[in-house]
């Protein structure tokens, strides 16, 4: 018999690689916003504005967000996996979880798209 | 009849006993990523008040120029620059590239370095 929990991992190895496949790009994406940013003799709001003005960065700075909510799925649900044993408050938590990561997914949308 | 007392020593001198430096990077790593999973609503309402407008933008870059909220919002930094070298570390270990004890304790000491170095070069920069 296989006696599997409903709040279990299911896939270890899928969300082991997910969660360093996310990590690259958010690096990468961090490594570059950071690099350009730093480069720029002024700022203000003309420049920060201008930057996520184009299709591409928005495109980018959402690839990147999803990276980020992917990969904070994977982390809590580990660490809620390692400290909270009850089934019942741990499908709680993990229902939570998502719920609010889908929600700033939306949000993303609605920030990157000015909607 | 009398039942001995078995006075047996534990051997746990927990004064001691102490963390291994990666065991500190360690859960730093996990600290810091649950600190910033529960700063997620706020990083994002940041980003949306800073293109809304430039009304938005204005207000925002006043509120952050108050030193109670330039300090969590360091700290934050903190987070993300200590969660992304040790990310990059526990990459590099994927990849073999830190194959001994010798460079685990070694690349440890650097990522606490460094994570902490970054963030007073962009604290002091953004201040």
């Amino acid at each position: 018999m296989v006696n599997r929990i409903v709040t279990g991992a299911h896939f270890g190895l899928r969300d082991w690689l997910v969660q360093r496949v996310t990590a690259v790009v958010m690096a990468i994406y961090a490594v570059v916003i950071v690099g350009y940013l730093l480069m720029q003799s002024s700022f203000g709001y003309d420049t920060w504005a201008e930057l996520f003005s184009g299709n591409v960065m928005r495109t980018f700075s959402m690839l990147f967000l999803l990276s980020l909510f992917y990969h904070a799925w994977i982390g809590v649900r580990d660490i809620v996996m390692d400290y909270v044993k009850p089934a019942s408050i741990r499908l709680l938590i993990h229902v939570l979880v998502i719920l609010a990561l889908v929600l700033y997914t939306i949000w993303s949308v609605q920030i990157l798209w000015g909607l | 009849m009398n039942k001995i007392i078995k006075r047996r020593p534990k051997h746990l001198a927990l004064h001691k006993i102490q963390f291994p430096l990666p065991s500190y990077v360690s859960i730093l790593h996990r600290v810091s990523g649950a600190v910033l999973f529960l700063s997620l609503p706020l990083l994002l309402l940041l980003f949306d008040q800073s293109l809304r407008s430039i009304e938005t933008y204005t207000n925002l870059t006043e509120y952050m120029a108050h030193p109670l909220v330039k300090l969590p919002l360091l700290g934050l930094m903190w987070a993300f620059l200590h969660h992304f070298c040790a990310g990059l570390r526990y990459l590099a270990i994927d990849l073999h590239l830190l194959p001994t004890l010798a460079l685990a304790r070694s690349s440890s000491k650097w990522v606490l370095a460094v994570s902490l170095a970054l963030t007073v070069l962009l604290g002091v920069r953004l201040w």
